[in-house]
């Protein structure tokens, strides 16, 4: 569980820092009639879509955490056959690194108010983002059909299932992608249109780093990492 | 730091709070059943968890009837025994307690308090109670599927949960189970963020956290918690499913059932322990901070005093829901996990103890020097502080990680449980209940249904669970359908489980007079007025009483002071409320 | 004043019930007294402070009860009572987990002279194995279990040949002596439980856990599963027998070794035709 406890001490820091602000230590009994302080216990001024995107990230966040955790307490086992890494996964990876630097330049244009340029990069995005996807169906099928099947081996069953929960993400991001271009695709940009598009460009990035480090696990350079630590401990 | 309280009460005026774009319910559909209004949505969680939770009353009278008088009730066999604790343990623990304190109370009680309109995220709101309804439907299912409902124990633990040796491991009872799950940890996570975000992001101008009421802090500590341990039993069920459905191999090892090998090997068992504990201990808290921050507010209001040492309430519930995500493995001490583990978990458990005793201490203290109004609320948070401190006291046996060896798996731990996570909550729920339901329905309860209620469940419940421990401190092991002939179990203990018995038989049939109260009240209930228990908090300064859509009228609530002026020296009233700006000015009027 | 009576009848009673309680430990057989001593210790902590909270709840109750014309203090916070009565806490936690570390360190260190006895459960039954003439137990793998070889022994281990074992039958075990006891499952959870003993572990399939402790009295205990099983657990029951020196070698003697139940499996299967006609 070392892995989930390391997410969670994260989050604790920056629970701990935004609990900082907030003038916890103040007597509020002694503070009557005040209507409060800018940045003293006030709501800030962040959307709550936006607040509410980053805790649900959170919750996504612990998701996987939980998962890297069970593979690590299973991972080298006398059972265990590491997965060959398709070659298509490093295709994939670049696929979804085109669409998350696509949503950052929608959202760049998004802030200057240029519609049709925002237009094209949400495109972009969203092609390359169903382009990842379908080529990750194309590397389980690869896979099975080299034999490695999900009940065979651990390892399998946990590559198949963490890309699989990947997937159903990045799913929902498209779904909300959707939704967010059909409302802005013949409007104008308003600020919720900047506020929506943002809000996509800040899943984008967080689903990428994710995949960076599933990629980087299934690959076993994370061991290799876990082994350089142990060394520079002892 | 600057004493205002002698100084000039500046009004501030209403301003620059911006509107949140409501949402106006078009049909009565939308108005009454796909409805994304906050207090709808709590009305129809609270009675979907009142009514999934009956189903679990009635199980621990079967429960019961089989433990008292074992042999009589033939109908009750093995497999049924196992598959009503199953469901029983399940339906209090998440389909009951965590639905009735989030998506009720949470969902009533957050915008109202904090001064908002509504939910931030209505559209989810609403999504989360449909998708929680589903959960428990698919959940009572379980009663009509092939081979009934999963009968592995409400924890699951594989590989007895997935294997025919155990009912429903081989047919569809676990598959309901874990689906039923899965939809509750997705439409629970929709409520949560909504739960968040808005008390986050919500509060009226001058509600600095604060000043928010201890509630809304239980509340929301709990939903980050919940947000941060439910994905951990997510992740366990999704994997129990494969192993289940697709023959892999998380949790399953190399496996003679019933002298056939089966094919599966080198999953870890503990491994599923971990991550079921990882979500259950918090789980503990979710259900007990939410308890916590509303029986404060109940007894500071009903002792007409403010919570004595509000600071320390509050960092106590902060650092309790910190340290419940790091002594998950006291579940675990005889789990055959590394026995050195039990060092850091014991210390860290007990470590526990000290904020939980502060908060006892001050809930103690406000009772000093206050002016007791024996309602039915002071009554109830009176019960809820006797049971709770007996269970949690009896937590310091479990917790210590060598007493714990002796008594782990005895009825020991299922008194334990019962009372601190069982009845404690339960008495604050039902102080709770008595407390906002003048808000709600605009009409007190019943006093005299009341009061025969509230002493047949207290002392009732007490009487069943206080001699339990004794049992489990005998040695008599949980989750035995039948004591059978067992050398040292002596012909008293079973004269005591039949007593057990027919006080659960007692205090089961009281919840139906407290029912019967709630609908009664509806219509003949006295008037309440819109502050019957002249309360500071916003909640009972609204316009209308029920609270109209949008809570608030025109305009918004501006909150001048903490939630807890009760008896402040020079004050007209014994009461303040929290958006009134002066010190001795009346209390406004309002039309109701 | 029945709210206050009835408080102050809680508390007192339920002290005077713990005292009076017929319901007691049974009587230990074990060395784990320690035990028992650390639950008497926390007994009297959490029992002092149950019954002064609750009788202080009765006297508030009683002494601040509204009144007409009543009007409560105003006390924010007390400080200097938070902190004293905080770090009154910290030193009672401190003197219950104290001595259960201590003697939890016992618990996890087995002493270097104990006999091996492995326990073996499997869905509803219990199982033994003991060292055989050279003092080892064999290597074990749920895989290896087929006919003559319930418990999975390794055949190609040679430790494990001479191995004693016991399907099903009673454990006998020497008085005063330390034992370590190894606990294997074949399929699900259980749990190796014999309150006389306070010891007690879960045996996990595919894993070795194990505890030790001494028994200090000859006597027949009965063992039982304390982890859910499956519909059988009640009745998953065996028995412990604790002797002296010469009853303990008279039963080893009458005990099969691997070696033999796997030649008695090879036979034809005349004794598994006869014993079972029903079939």
């Amino acid at each position: 569980m070392s892995v989930m406890l390391i997410f969670l001490a994260g989050i604790a820091g920056v629970v701990i820092w935004w609990m900082a602000q907030q003038r916890l230590t103040s007597r509020p009994w002694l503070e009557v009639g005040h209507v409060g302080h800018p940045g003293g216990g006030e709501r800030s001024p962040i959307p709550p879509a936006q607040i509410g995107l980053y805790v649900f990230l959170a919750v996504v966040g612990a998701l996987f955490s939980l998962f890297i955790s069970a593979y690590m307490m299973r991972v080298g086992t006398p059972d265990w056959w590491s997965t060959p890494i398709p070659r298509l996964l490093w295709l994939n990876t670049g696929a979804l690194i085109v669409s998350s630097g696509a949503m950052q330049w929608a959202k760049t244009e998004a802030q200057r108010g240029r519609g049709d340029p925002m237009r094209a990069a949400l495109l972009a995005a969203l092609v390359t983002a169903i382009l990842f996807l379908t080529g990750q169906i194309f590397a389980w099928r690869e896979l099975t059909q080299a034999g490695y099947v999900l009940a065979d081996n651990p390892a399998n069953s946990f590559f198949y299932v963490i890309t699989g929960m990947h997937g159903l993400h990045i799913l929902g991001g498209l779904i909300a992608l959707g939704r967010t271009m059909t409302r802005v695709w013949n409007g104008a940009v308003t600020d919720r249109v900047r506020l929506n598009v943002s809000l996509c460009a800040t899943y984008w990035h967080f689903m990428l780093i994710v995949w960076l480090i599933l990629f980087a696990l299934f690959a076993g350079w994370a061991n290799d990492f876990a082994d350089l630590c142990r060394q520079l401990l002892t | 730091m600057v004493d205002i309280r002698s100084g000039a009460d500046e009004v501030i005026p209403l301003a620059e709070v911006e509107d949140v774009e409501l949402y106006h319910p078009k049909s009565w559909w939308t108005h009454y059943v796909f409805s994304q209004d906050a207090k709808i949505i709590a009305i129809q969680y609270s009675l979907t968890a009142t009514a999934i939770g009956m189903v679990a009353l009635v199980l621990s009278w079967l429960i019961r009837l089989q433990l008292g008088f074992p042999g009589t009730f033939n109908f009750i066999d093995a497999d049924h025994y196992y598959q009503f604790i199953t469901m029983h343990g399940m339906i209090m623990v998440i389909y009951l307690l965590t639905a009735l304190f989030l998506g009720g109370f949470g969902n009533y009680l957050i915008p109202l308090m904090v001064g908002a309109r509504d939910m931030v995220f209505p559209y989810a709101n609403m999504l989360s109670y449909w998708l929680y309804l589903l959960a428990v439907l698919i959940l009572a299912a379980g009663f009509f599927v092939p081979g009934g409902p999963t009968g592995a124990g409400w924890t699951l633990y594989p590989p007895q949960a997935v294997l025919s040796g155990t009912p429903g491991g081989q047919d569809w009872g676990i598959l309901v189970m874990l689906s039923s799950l899965i939809l509750f940890i997705i439409g629970f996570t929709m409520g949560g963020l909504n739960y968040v975000v808005t008390v986050l992001q919500g509060r009226a101008r001058g509600m600095t956290l604060m000043r928010m009421p201890l509630t809304i802090w239980g509340i929301f500590t709990a939903t980050v918690m919940a947000l941060l341990a439910f994905p951990a039993l997510f992740v366990a069920c999704v994997m129990m499913l494969f192993d289940r459905l697709l023959g892999t191999s998380f949790f399953m090892p190399a496996i003679v059932e019933m002298g056939t090998q089966l094919k599966q090997g080198g999953g870890s068992p503990i491994l599923f322990q971990h991550l079921f504990w990882f979500f259950g201990h918090p789980e503990v808290y979710i259900v007990a901070l939410p308890a916590f921050g509303i029986v404060s507010d109940l007894i500071s209001t009903h002792a007409r005093k403010n919570i004595f040492g509000y600071r320390m309430m509050v960092w106590a519930i902060v650092i309790i829901g910190a340290l419940s995500f790091v002594v998950w493995a006291h579940h675990m001490y005889v789990s055959g996990m590394n026995p050195n583990f039990g060092f850091f978990f014991a210390t860290t458990t007990l470590i526990i103890a000290v904020p939980t005793a502060i908060k006892v201490y001050n809930w103690v203290l406000t009772l000093w020097r206050g002016d007791i109004h024996l309602t039915l609320p002071m009554l109830f948070a009176l019960a809820f502080i006797v049971t709770f401190v007996n269970g949690g006291l009896t937590g310091l046996f479990l917790g210590n990680v060598v007493v714990d060896v002796p008594l782990s798996d005895t009825m020991f731990v299922v008194a334990h449980f019962h009372m601190v996570m069982g009845v404690a909550p339960i008495m604050v729920i039902f102080g709770a209940i008595y407390h906002w339901y003048p808000k709600v329905t605009g009409r007190m309860l019943n006093e005299a249904m009341g009061q025969i209620h509230f002493w047949v469940t207290f002392l009732g419940a007490y009487l069943i669970f206080f001699p339990m421990h004794y049992l489990g401190l005998l040695g008599i092991p949980r989750r035995y359908h039948e004591l059978g002939e067992t050398a040292f179990i002596p012909e008293s203990a079973h004269t005591l489980n039949m007593f057990i018995s027919v006080m659960a038989l007692t205090v089961g049939a009281a919840q139906i007079l407290f029912l019967f109260n709630l609908a009664w009240s509806l219509k003949r209930g006295r008037p309440s007025g819109g502050n019957p228990w002249r309360a500071t908090t916003l909640e009972w300064q609204t316009p209308q009483t029920p609270p109209a859509h949008g809570n608030w009228g025109k305009e918004l609530p501006v909150v001048y002071r903490w939630a807890y002026d009760y008896s402040v020296p020079g004050a007209a009233e014994d009461f303040i409320p929290q958006n009134q700006p002066g010190l001795g000015m009346p209390t406004r009027e309002h039309a109701s | 004043m029945a709210v206050v009576l009835i408080l102050v009848i809680l508390a007192v009673g339920s002290v005077v019930f713990h005292l009076l309680s017929p319901w007691w430990w049974t009587p230990i057989a074990s060395n784990w007294n320690y035990i028992d001593n650390t639950i008497i210790i926390t007994f009297w902590i959490t029992g002092f402070v149950f019954v002064a909270v609750v009788l202080f709840v009765a006297y508030c109750v009683l002494r601040f009860r509204h009144r007409p014309g009543n009007r409560a203090a105003y006390e924010p916070e007390n400080k200097k009572l938070e902190v004293w009565l905080a770090s009154v806490t910290a030193v009672g936690v401190a003197a219950m987990l104290t001595p259960g570390l201590f003697v939890w360190n016992q618990f996890v260190t087995v002493p270097a002279g104990a006999t091996e006895v492995e326990v073996v459960g499997q869905q509803w039954l219990w199982s033994f194995r003991l060292p055989g003439a050279n003092a080892k137990l064999g290597t074990s793998e749920t895989r290896a279990i087929g006919d003559g070889n319930a418990l999975g022994v390794n055949p190609n281990d040679p430790n494990g040949l001479d191995d004693l074992i016991i399907e099903g039958g009673e454990l006998h075990l020497l008085v005063d002596k330390p034992v370590k006891m190894l606990l294997r499952s074949v399929d699900v959870l259980h749990d190796f439980y014999v309150p006389e003993f306070r010891a007690k572990m879960d045996m996990v399939p595919g894993m070795v856990t194990y505890f030790w402790f001494t028994p200090t009295r000859t006597g027949t205990f009965e063992v039982l599963c304390a982890e859910l099983c499956g519909t059988g657990h009640p009745q998953m029951r065996g028995t412990v027998v604790v002797d002296n020196e010469a009853d303990y070698q008279a039963w080893l003697e009458q005990q099969q070794t691997f070696t033999q139940l796997l030649a008695a499996s090879q036979q034809p299967t005349a004794i598994a035709s006869s014993t079972s006609p029903g079939k």
